[in-house]
């Protein structure tokens, strides 16, 4: 296998393990805050696909310049995708807080089938084409060949993690959130509204879901009713890798897995691409069990 | 240590609990009485299941397919059909299988045991063949408007037929195709893994060796879900195929068609009836043209009542026809009228009917081997021209392809609205 071939890969493997990351950051932040694998997460990245879709289409319809209908959508879906995920830790997992663990687990995957079914309903089954504003010609660098969408896609997300990031170490709310995950009781004592920060981790850990459905509708110029499936459970895969309840974790579990895929293809056919996957995520289970980046109570949130 | 071992396991465990509680999703089943009249008492109510994906990656085609069958039970009872004296009232059973081999045996049986008289489905053939070893055990006929793969009709199955030509025609004629009619020198082939797309691209390599081609490479997509193609395609572009063969539906074949062109990716794309969709053009707009794919029938300008039924589909529904409707009307027409004819509910007799009558839909004309194979099934060969499917040749299918769309289909005078599938006797 040439190098070309490998650096095409690597690349390949970039491309999806940011969107990867960042799917995997909303579930390692309810899991470090709330200790629930929130199984609903794929579809609110479904959720902020669609209504982007939608929302582009409509301004574009009415004669907006197609790059800032582009902008405006992915924030109106920020806005959609937040109100929807702090909607459902207030409906279907506040009043199971206090329940034994595996009450709020099925209630989330209830909650995901729940939102496929309405997506149905909203949307319908068929296919949506996501217009194609970012150009998605090719370009030659080298050996290797990526479209402007690409690019769009790896600046994006770096940015977003770090915006993260920095918000969780470097602010009050970031305290409060740290706080919160340390200790929910404590951190109540301490004058801080529990409620209110977890709320506050749904609304961005679903925002940057949105992001994540409109960069792959996007790059795959299509949105589905069905798309949050797959990516939910790969992003959960990469969340776990990395060590889930860490926000480092997410990110670089997220790209691991992404690369491993592709670079995977090298040695395998594609039908074997998932099970490659999962192999190596047994395996990094088995020799570090808390991920691959261990579990730092410290900066869970 | 323990502790977090503990939480390692219990990771894994809950990702694989939400795998399959997440595929064994369905919607629940909703019956549907065609006609509201009141059950009078020399009325019969005969229960015909249709199974197709309502759910899932492929939801549209199930619908569509769903809706084909709706058309037929509706005409069906629009006619006032009679046994032994008796006004017949036909009610549609639909089912989801969510395109889930798993899910199809559920629901097979489900159907099994609600007593139905025949089953229209399932539509993919992965589906198809577990659901036909329930059906088969019951003795019920089973009908499948689009599941093409050869497997199906080779189990032995005495009630198990199709409405479309299997996968050795149509796969071997995308193979033929792609060596004669694309000058294919360097051929790749992509299956999706599915029975149907495993089986396209097994047929095709057969044919393509047989007409001397060569294959450069034949990958695989990690299944019927996946989105990302570009890997694959990265291994694909490093042998310069010509021709890339997909055997897979329309929701990965548009998309691919995209990412090829985003790699840069120069080779021709060509596909079988599961990408042979106005959503595949949709999906993969301008990226689509020139691509190729072939229907398991006749083209709509040759079906003997194309045009008619695919006006009355997107009255009716509001939506279009998506690729195997008209044989899904057909296939619940048929059933209809064996049963009619067998003037009973039972198996055997229904079976027997289907297999010694010829069969006139809106699709085409049917006649099966013992198997329950079309006889003469034609497959056609398309290409997106200016963002539309249009018809290259037709390859087999002698009755009604002989007669090219002017001429009449035999006793089609009358020619009602209705458009009911007419039968004539073999002899």
């Amino acid at each position: 296998m040439s190098i070309d071939v490998l650096l095409q890969q690597i690349v390949n493997g970039l491309v999806v393990g940011s969107v990867y990351a960042l799917v995997a950051l909303g579930y390692t932040m309810v899991y470090g805050i709330l200790q629930l694998i929130n199984f609903a997460h794929g579809e609110i990245v479904m959720i902020g696909a669609l209504s982007a879709l939608f929302v582009t289409n409509a301004l574009i319809a009415v004669g907006v310049p197609p790059a800032l209908a582009l902008v405006v959508a992915i924030l109106a879906a920020m806005i959609i995708c937040a109100i929807v995920g702090v909607s459902i830790e207030r409906i279907a997992y506040r009043p199971l807080r206090n329940a034994p663990r595996l009450a709020p687990l099925i209630t989330a995957i209830g909650v995901s089938i729940f939102l496929q079914q309405v997506a149905i309903l909203v949307f319908g089954r068929n296919y949506f084409t996501f217009p194609e504003i970012i150009s998605k010609a090719p370009i030659q660098i080298g050996a290797i060949t990526v479209t402007m969408n690409e690019i769009v896609i790896l600046i994006t997300s770096v940015a977003l993690m770090t915006g993260l990031l920095w918000l969780v170490n470097n602010t009050k709310i970031g305290t409060a959130m740290r706080a919160t995950a340390e200790n929910q009781k404590v951190a109540g004592l301490m004058g801080i509204d529990i409620n209110k920060i977890i709320a506050i981790t749904f609304a961005i850990g679903s925002g940057l879901g949105a992001v994540a459905g409109v960069m792959v509708a996007s790059n795959y110029g299509q949105a589905h009713y069905y798309m949050g499936f797959m990516l939910g459970l790969k992003a959960f895969t990469a969340a776990v890798m990395g060590g889930i309840g860490n926000l480092w974790g997410a990110m670089v579990g997220g790209l691991i897995l992404g690369l491993v895929e592709n670079v995977g293809l090298i040695f395998v056919r594609g039908d074997y691409k998932d099970i490659f996957a999962f192999v190596v995520l047994v395996a990094v289970l088995i020799f570090r069990p808390q991920g691959l980046i261990g579990e730092k109570v410290a900066e869970r949130a | 240590m323990s502790r977090t071992n503990k939480f390692a396991l219990a990771a894994i465990s809950v990702a694989v609990a939400a795998t399959l509680a997440a595929c064994g999703k369905k919607e629940e089943p909703k019956k549907e009485a065609a006609a509201p009249a009141p059950a009078a008492p020399q009325e019969m109510v005969v229960k015909i299941g249709h199974v197709g994906p309502t759910s899932g990656q492929i939801a549209h085609l199930g619908k569509d397919n769903e809706n084909g069958a709706r058309l037929a039970i509706e005409d069906a009872n629009a006619k006032g059909l009679t046994i032994g004296g008796k006004k017949v009232k036909f009610e549609l059973l639909v089912e989801d299988d969510a395109a889930d081999p798993k899910q199809a045996t559920t629901v097979a049986q489900k159907l099994v045991d609600a007593k139905v008289a025949g089953v229209i489905g399932h539509l993919n053939s992965g589906t198809s063949i577990p659901a036909s070893a329930i059906y088969n055990t019951a003795g019920i006929p089973q009908i499948t408007p689009s599941a093409t793969n050869p497997k199906l009709t080779a189990q032995g199955f005495k009630g198990v037929f199709r409405t479309v030509a299997n996968d050795v025609a149509q796969g071997g004629a995308i193979g033929t195709f792609a060596v004669k009619g694309m000058n294919g020198k360097k051929i790749a082939l992509i299956d999706d893994k599915t029975a149907y797309g495993v089986g396209i691209a097994d047929e095709a390599e057969k044919a393509i060796k047989a007409a001397g081609g060569n294959i450069v490479i034949r990958e695989a997509l990690a299944n019927e879900k996946e989105q990302d193609f570009k890997g694959v395609l990265t291994k694909v572009k490093a042998k310069a195929p010509d021709v890339i063969i997909f055997g897979g539906m329309d929701a990965q074949a548009g998309p691919m068609t995209k990412q090829m062109k985003a790699l840069g990716v120069k080779a021709k794309f060509i596909g079988g009836d599961g990408m042979q969709t106005g959503e595949f053009i949709k999906l993969g707009a301008d990226a689509a043209e020139g691509a190729y794919g072939t229907i398991a029938g006749l083209p709509k300008e040759k079906m003997p009542k194309g045009a008619e039924f695919y006006d009355r589909f997107q009255k009716k529904f509001n939506a279009e026809v998506q690729a195997y409707s008209p044989f899904t009307y057909d296939a619940a027409m048929i059933m209809v009228e064996a049963i009619v004819k067998a003037g009973t509910t039972d198996g055997a007799k229904v079976i027997d009917a289907i297999k010694t009558n010829k069969w006139t839909g809106v699709a085409g004309s049917y006649e099966y081997d013992d198997k329950g194979d079309m006889k003469n099934g034609a497959i056609t060969v398309f290409v997106v021209k200016g963002g539309k499917w249009e018809a290259v040749e037709t390859i087999g299918g002698a009755p009604t392809a002989a007669a090219p769309a002017a001429a009449p289909a035999p006793a089609a005078a009358p020619a009602p609205a209705a458009a009911p599938a007419k039968e004539e006797k073999k002899k």
